[in-house]
């Protein structure tokens, strides 16, 4: 007989659950955060959550060593000692306020733009756009510019939503699935989930990419690419299914702009007097325009008038896509993907698309009156993020990603890639960019938006950039996030103009959200020959020790995630699913233990200082006592607020009175509001009227705005024109030839743009960099979990290169791009591209941040690819300063890089070495035993 | 010595998917942080913002690649933590009987009042799946969240090991393999689950399931029927397409 000790298998587990949202990346999930005697014990999914329902990746579990992190900041600091050096006093939030408002009011009164106000991985973007508009400054962005600007523009310009937040598979229904660059980078639950649910029911899953990591090693296929020839690789399938007849027809005459009427003369659409894309209508011969009822566009159309014949979008697209250049054995080299494989990936989408079809009955009318008794889906589906995305032709290869999912006709139908709500919605009806200064007033408009011709652009009256970060200018014309990653370098050199304050909000710009780091630290501590800065005055918000403390003159010290409120909201980046509008809050589960605030609060107290007109009552006094008063009682327009849950007496959904009581609300309801998308309107939903009756009846939009698929991208071609020299308003000449060149307006494939500009015999690899599932940029250096999966980064190299250079797993190399070098250890990777080296993102961290002890490995054998990366090409010996980014979004290129390698000595150090920072917070304990409650 | 049961009453484990499992770490922190708090000391952190910052953990994935003698490299991620051995050496070999399998479910568990510390369990272990607390000097393991799966404080649902609760890509399930009509068996039986290291003898209850087979896709020569192209030029694909609109 064993003699077995008595156990306890039902201990209390915790004294209360709290629901909030996440903040341990930008995935958004729902989470129960277990309290004990008032702390966090235990942090664990949200079954119920829309996004994640239930399960929580490493992050998100490791949140409780987050909120204990050694490196919160504690109180507001005002610098004083030389920028860089870390030497700080504290001061009280009273007197943070009155240096910032002694900063910023001179400002507002006579040269508002002279604040540049930018946000990082901000999730308030609604509201801190809001203050920045009613400061009246036209510099204001988030980090998008640096991060995904290329997916996000070139979806939502040619599908009305795009791949990440505002799209996603059907998971439950799609048959095949091919993800192009995705790492961790967003909606990293989701994808999980639904690789998981395609696994269950044995759904190939292809993943192009050059290294086969997480995601895409679990992928049934591989396809490891040569970095940057996405476009290529995607306009080669084009041109064999396109030969082949493998094309959705039917979907393309009805959803799409392929049977718009093109002006052989100017290349625009030809419109109606409403300015309405016109179609021959097959079944009268008619030109009509696109919406009319009971038509049938014809995909062949043609009219001749004035002796020219005006021909369909899909004639040129034919044209263009069947020209051999097209055809996988000319892509074939430069890919690295043999045509056969092309060839067998381009058979195996057409054998799911077309063969494999779904029939759903359900019936629908659209937009035209047609009734339709079924929905038919291409159960094929597909998902990209920064791998296709963050590179100078990347705007482009996004567009032909979406041609091809187009083609296949596999967008918003069963089983294809969905849109979620406020999306789909037309390009056409988002805002335009605004840039208008009044000293002391409000700006004209919202900062960022889209554009649709030169007219749209942000330009002074002399033709120079509006914006400090040239925005909409010229040389990035669609650049719809703004260029957070050129503000720096365009603020020191004067280029278009200087700045007195600089004002930052949660983005680590003096490391590893730069390129450049050297350079942009010299830019943020160089002085002028008055001994001044050169960028006056740095104003920075931030809740941890990170490397940009240090360069600021005042810091407002944010709180953790789980200290505050935060709105998910509809105004902004919801938490939608294709099948129900979602937003959701964050609320203080915890009581902070440090004279901090959240940022946002403080913006809505900063606002009442500065008299900012819709942040103060009529007497004058401060109108939202916080960001949790915002929230609630904000209305962007009438019935319409941050929120769009429990509205009005609590029962209304969208449009509504404002509830006083609706943070409670969704916090009975786990911190979250969702309403799902009634029955039958569930598929087509850029055209199916009972989708956008429901959208509109939502506040999605004011009337129903169904629309068509924009496979041929007008407002491309009018910069074209422009670069041609039509119109008044015209491209600097140096311009023209790569505006002529880029913004072709249908997608195509150029090189990377570093390929033209360094000898790639000299730098014959690609450097690239990966988000690992169990960190999220540079926060999780100081999470004492976290950093125990992710304390270092080697550089990964191919078997190929490891033999080449005689090297082992651990060995020291010297990696070389045109702009710099670094010095890293390496190690083995078999499974990745040959010519293709590449590192974890942001492990690397400077001595003395994050309250890490100076030896740490983050500092010692971790490391940043960013040191070889400029924000601006090689000089081309122009004088001109040409950007390292898409040259039609704007989006930073960061994996265009170029590098060589050599081994060097053994080394006990990364390099570059920086100097130690002063820790304005110590550094952490030595021991670690993390208990609360007492059973 | 300490006595193994002779035949436990259940035979509770896990089955682990290395054709799903992303290799994300989620089971890894979501064990560190539920073990944190409950069984036993907490998990304990050496260094844990210094230059070799180590801790206890139940669960670890080591992520390998493998070079078929054909075709690309493939990368598998391979979560390690206690099988719950049907013939546990590391219970056994306990000098104290601090070490001990559960006669109702056969969970291998260390009774930590018990333990003396010496790190023997740890060394007859052939998986590696035991870590010595270096702040309370006792052994830690997988208890398979014994506090979780009977704990009627938890709603029924979440009455699983908080790995499998929170594993975003499916790839863990949990169940009773002396059930021959369990899911754990009947997903293992289907999809040739097999034990780890059987040569060792220690009857492992957790099982593993392989990855699938990898890049099938065979390339298409370009002669292959089965993408013939309808036109080669445009004129001929639009007289293609005229045929083909009129069926619309």
């Amino acid at each position: 007989m064993i003699d077995q000790p008595y156990l306890n298998t039902s201990p209390k587990v915790s004294d209360e659950i709290r629901q909030t949202t996440c903040y341990m990346c930008a995935c958004r999930c729902g989470i129960d955060v277990h309290l004990k005697d008032g702390k966090v014990a235990y942090i664990e999914g949200n079954r119920n959550h829309p996004v994640n329902k239930g399960v929580l990746c490493a992050k998100g579990s490791a949140g409780i060593m987050q909120v204990n992190a050694p490196s919160r900041l504690r109180a507001p600091l005002k610098r004083v000692g030389p920028r860089g050096a870390g030497k700080f006093k504290e001061i009280t939030w009273d007197e943070a306020l009155q240096l910032a408002v002694g900063c910023l009011k001179p400002v507002r009164d006579k040269n508002p733009e002279k604040l540049a106000f930018f946000t990082g991985r901000d999730q308030s973007q609604s509201f801190t756009s809001f203050w920045a508009q009613d400061f009246g400054t036209p510099n204001y962005a988030a980090h998008g510019g640096f991060c995904s600007v290329n997916m996000a523009t070139a979806g939502i310009y040619t599908i009305g939503g795009a791949f990440w937040e505002f799209g996603e598979p059907d998971w439950e229904k799609t048959k095949m699935f091919m993800i192009f660059g995705v790492a961790e980078d967003h909606d990293s639950n989701p994808i999980k989930i639904g690789l998981s649910r395609l696994k269950e029911r044995g759904s190939k899953i292809i993943a192009v990419n050059p290294i086969r990591t997480g995601y895409n090693a679990i992928a049934d296929e591989w396809i490891g690419i040569v970095p940057g020839t996405d476009g290529q690789f995607i306009l080669a399938l084009v041109h064999e299914l396109l030969k082949a007849g493998k094309i959705d027809l039917d979907y393309l005459s009805r959803y799409t702009n392929a049977p718009v009427l093109v002006d052989p003369g100017s290349g625009l659409l030809l419109r109606d007097k409403d300015g309405k894309q016109l179609v021959v209508d097959k079944r009268t011969g008619d030109v009509v325009p696109f919406d009319k009822t009971a038509i049938y566009p014809d995909l062949k159309g043609e009219y001749s008038e004035d002796g020219a014949c005006r021909k369909t979008v899909f004639h040129s697209l034919v044209e263009q896509y069947l020209k051999p250049e097209y055809s996988p054995e000319a892509v074939a080299e430069n890919t690295g993907i043999s045509a056969g494989k092309i060839r067998a990936i381009a058979l195996e989408l057409s054998k799911v698309a077309f063969e494999e079809s779904i029939e759903l009955d359900c019936s629908w009318k659209d937009f035209r009156g047609e009734e339709h008794k079924k929905m038919v889906g291409r159960p094929v589906s597909f998902h990209a993020m920064r791998g296709i995305s963050a590179h100078s032709n990347g705007f482009q290869t996004c567009r032909a990603l979406h041609l091809l999912q187009i083609l296949l006709g596999s967008i918003e139908v069963p089983g294809g890639f969905r849109l979620k709500p406020p999306y789909p919605k037309p390009a056409e009806i988002h805002p335009k960019p605004h840039c208008k200064v009044t000293p002391g007033f409000p700006l004209d408009g919202p900062h960022l938006g889209f554009v649709h011709g030169p007219d749209d652009l942000m330009l002074k009256e002399d033709g120079t950039p509006a914006r400090i970060d040239k925005a909409f200018t010229w040389e990035n014309p669609m650049s719809a996030h703004g260029l957070m990653h050129m503000v720096i370098s365009n603020a020191y050199h004067g280029d278009p103009y200087r700045i007195d304050t600089l004002f930052l909000y949660m983005a680590n710009m003096s490391w590893n959200s730069s390129m450049n780091t050297r350079g942009v630290i010299k830019m943020l501590t160089d002085v002028n020959e008055d001994g001044n800065y050169i960028i006056p005055n740095i104003i920075y918000s931030d809740a941890y020790s990170s490397e940009m403390v240090a360069y600021a003159d005042l810091i407002l010290p944010d709180t953790t995630y789980l200290e505050r409120h935060d709105c998910i909201s509809i105004l902004d980046r919801p938490i939608s699913k294709a099948g129900a509008l979602a937003d959701a809050i964050r609320w203080p589960v915890i009581t902070p233990d440090r004279n901090v605030r959240g940022f946002q609060s403080v913006l809505c107290e900063l606002g009442a200082k500065l008299g900012l007109p819709n942040f103060v009552n009529e007497d004058g006094s401060q109108k939202y006592k916080d960001y949790a008063d915002y929230i609630v009682n904000h209305i962007r327009k009438p019935g319409i607020g941050p929120l769009a849950g429990f509205r009005g007496d609590g029962t209304c959904t969208g449009r509504g009175e404002v509830n006083p009581k609706q943070l409670d609300q969704y916090i009975k309801n786990g911190g979250f509001f969702m309403k799902k998308i009634p029955d039958g309107c569930h598929y087509y939903k850029p055209w199916n009227m009972d989708y956008q009756s429901w959208a509109v009846e939502m506040g999605l939009y004011d009337s129903p705005q169904p629309y068509l698929f924009q496979l041929y991208l007008e407002p491309l071609r009018k910069f074209q024109r422009a670069a041609e020299g039509h119109g008044d308003r015209q491209p600097p000449d140096h311009l023209r030839e790569r505006i002529r060149n880029t913004m072709d307006p249908l997608p195509i494939w150029y090189p990377a743009f570093e390929d033209n500009h360094v000898n790639t015999t000299d730098y014959p690899l690609h450097a690239l960099t990966q988000r690992p599932m169990a960190m999220y940029h540079s926060w999780g250096g100081q999470n004492a979990w976290l950093r125990q999966i992710h304390g270092m980064n080697p550089l990964y190299i191919s078997s190929k290169l490891m033999r080449k250079h005689a090297l082992q797993d651990g060995e020291w190399i010297k990696v070389s791009s045109v702009h710099g070098s670094i010095i890293v250890p390496v190690a083995e990777m078999a499974a990745l591209n040959d010519d293709t080296v590449w590192t974890w993102n942001a492990i690397g961290k400077r001595k003395g941040t994050w309250a890490l002890e100076e030896n740490a490995p983050e500092t010692t054998k971790g490391f940043l690819l960013n040191h070889l990366i400029h924000e601006l090409l090689p000089p081309k010996g122009d004088g001109y300063r040409w950007a390292n980014a898409d040259p039609i979004t704007g989006q930073a290129a960061w994996f265009d890089l170029r590098v060589k390698i050599e081994k060097t000595e053994s080394s006990n150090s990364t390099e570059p070495r920086f100097e130690t920072i002063k820790s304005p917070v110590g550094v952490g304990p030595k021991s670690l035993q993390w208990k609360v409650g007492n059973d | 010595m300490t006595e193994l049961p002779k035949k436990t009453k259940r035979k509770l484990g896990l089955v682990i998917d290395l054709d799903t499992c992303v290799g994300c770490h989620a089971c890894v922190v979501s064990c560190k942080g539920w073990n944190t708090k409950n069984y036993g000391v907490p998990l304990s952190d050496q260094d844990p913002y210094g230059s070799d910052p180590e801790g206890t953990f139940l669960n670890r994935v080591h992520t390998y690649e493998v070079q078929p003698v054909e075709g690309e490299a493939q990368l598998v991620h391979f979560p390690r933590s206690c099988l719950h051995c049907e013939d546990a050496p590391c219970v056994t070999v306990c000098p104290t009987g601090a070490s001990y399998k559960r006669v109702e479910d056969g969970i291998v568990l260390v009774n930590e009042q018990d333990c003396i510390g010496c790190g023997l369990c740890a060394w007859a272990c052939p998986y590696g799946a035991r870590e010595l607390d270096a702040a309370e000097g006792v052994m830690k393991k997988c208890t398979l969240c014994v506090d979780r799966i009977y704990n009627d404080n938890l709603p029924e649902e979440d009455r699983v090991p908080a790995c499998v609760r929170t594993c975003p890509s499916g790839a863990r399930h949990f169940g009773d393999f002396s059930d021959p009509g369990s899911e754990v068996n009947k997903i293992s039986e289907s999809r040739g689950g097999f034990d780890l290291m059987p040569e060792q003898g220690t009857k492992p209850v957790n099982k593993y399931l392989p990855p699938r087979p990898k890049d099938t896709i065979k390339e298409i020569d370009v002669l292959s029927p089965l993408l013939v192209p309808v036109a080669e030029e445009p004129k001929g694909f639009m007289d293609w397409l005229d045929k083909k609109l009129d069926g619309f």
